[in-house]
């Protein structure tokens, strides 16, 4: 299961000495309809630990960026079958990366569209295996 | 939608002020904080406004994927638009919220420029407006960020990744629609037409914002002008469009002066928010 942890969507926890849990998350995108779901889940999954007394609320500042998804992140969003994000450059120098198939491995793919089901991907296409998959843009 | 039922006595709202809560919104005591209201309603407007003009694509667009485009792009704004407002009710600090400021306020009380509010109209007109309001953002939130108030710097330093996104969307359909074919240049360059009176208007500069600029709080507009020009102007000759030399300049959004065009957008967007008060899902 990918976690938000793992997407780095997870600031901080905190527990205070009177058991209050303070939960921090960040959107992806500023318009990410799943934030009010992962409130949600984020105050059921604690109360279900036995956690009533919760606060979840929203940081802004560090900006979330792909670089802030972890490893093992990664490593499940390619095994679900989304072609994970890039290392961002930084460059100033604007160079286009092959994204690889998450199917068969092949670097040979093509956008078909910038933006796809979500804010936070697009739309690409084997050329080689001719399967569609998402692709988690860099950001 | 008419505003002149209004009462007089509140017609005071060129600032922003929302005329419902008259009696007990902040008054202009020519304080930062009640500046930066004004400021942030400006921004916040801006979003909202585009954000619903975006959406009314949503199935009507040329193409499937670009109906999932705008929709994206109408989601990214009204996220912005959802901080901003929120941010603008907590300074303003007379129990409002996003929410109510965006349903509740009426036509005067918006502070948008008017290139965001006009109608959709041709494809090419949503093109060569999305190619000017996205570059002109993407100018402002790369400033913005480093604001001195920490709130509009946080907005700022995470909407600068979206509209840049925007601007390239834009930069493609503007290159691809201009060099393209006669029909599609024509109508390309008829949308920059259509535009070009309107752009003015987002580099207008006035006290409120010189003195927030001169505190590290906002960005003066003006200083937005050339380096949005110089982008639309590379785009333009790429695409051999011609830049209109329009000499009309519409003016007023920022004093909540609009085109009978937002009547109606906010007749649909606050429908209703309006016919049922505090409905929730």
């Amino acid at each position: 299961m990918l976690t938000i942890d793992d997407l780095g969507i997870l600031r901080d926890v905190t527990v205070l000495e009177d058991g209050h849990v303070d939960v921090s998350i960040t959107p992806t995108y500023s318009g990410c309809p799943a934030m009010d779901a992962i409130r949600a889940d984020v105050v059921r999954a604690l109360a279900d630990r036995g956690f009533s007394d919760v606060s979840v609320h929203l940081v802004l500042a560090p900006a979330w960026t792909t670089d802030w998804m972890s490893a093992v992140g990664r490593q499940k969003l390619l095994d679900y079958g989304i072609a994970p994000p890039h290392p961002r450059t930084g460059s100033a120098v604007e160079i286009a990366l092959s994204v690889r198939c998450p199917q068969c491995g092949s670097p040979d793919s093509r956008e078909l569209s910038r933006f796809s089901s979500t804010a936070c991907k697009s739309l690409w296409v084997c050329t080689t295996c001719r399967e569609p998959f998402d692709h988690f843009k860099a950001i | 939608m008419p505003s002149s039922v209004a009462p007089q006595a509140s017609m005071t709202s060129a600032h922003g002020r929302p005329r419902h809560a008259s009696s007990e919104a902040a008054q202009d005591d020519g304080s930062t904080r009640w500046k930066t209201c004004q400021y942030t309603l400006r921004l916040a407007d801006d979003a909202l406004v585009s954000a619903q003009r975006m959406g009314e694509w949503i199935t009507a667009a040329p193409q499937l994927e670009e109906d999932v485009a705008l929709g994206n792009i109408a989601l990214d704004l009204l996220g912005q638009a959802r901080a901003l407002l929120s941010y603008a009710a907590d300074l303003e600090g007379t129990g409002q919220d996003e929410d109510s400021l965006a349903y509740l306020r009426d036509e005067r009380d918006f502070v948008n420029a008017q290139i965001f509010e006009l109608a959709n109209g041709d494809f090419g007109l949503t093109v060569a407006r999305m190619l000017v309001t996205s570059t002109y953002q993407y100018a402002l939130y790369s400033r913005l960020k480093d604001s001195t108030d920490a709130t509009l710097s946080a907005v700022a330093a995470k909407a600068v990744k979206e509209v840049d996104y925007h601007r390239d969307h834009a930069t493609q359909w503007v290159r691809r629609l201009g060099d393209g074919t006669e029909e599609s240049h024509r109508r390309m360059q008829q949308g920059l037409e259509d535009v070009w009176p309107y752009v003015s208007e987002l580099f207008e500069s006035d006290d409120l914002v010189q003195s927030l600029a001169a505190d590290g709080v906002a960005v003066d507009p003006a200083v937005l002008e050339n380096p949005v020009r110089a982008h639309v102007d590379a785009v333009l000759a790429e695409a051999t469009l011609e830049r209109p030399e329009s000499t009309v300049r519409h003016s007023g959004g920022r004093k909540g002066v609009h085109t009978e065009q937002l009547g109606y957008l906010l007749a649909e967007m606050q429908h209703l928010a309006r016919s049922h008060p505090g409905a929730s899902w």
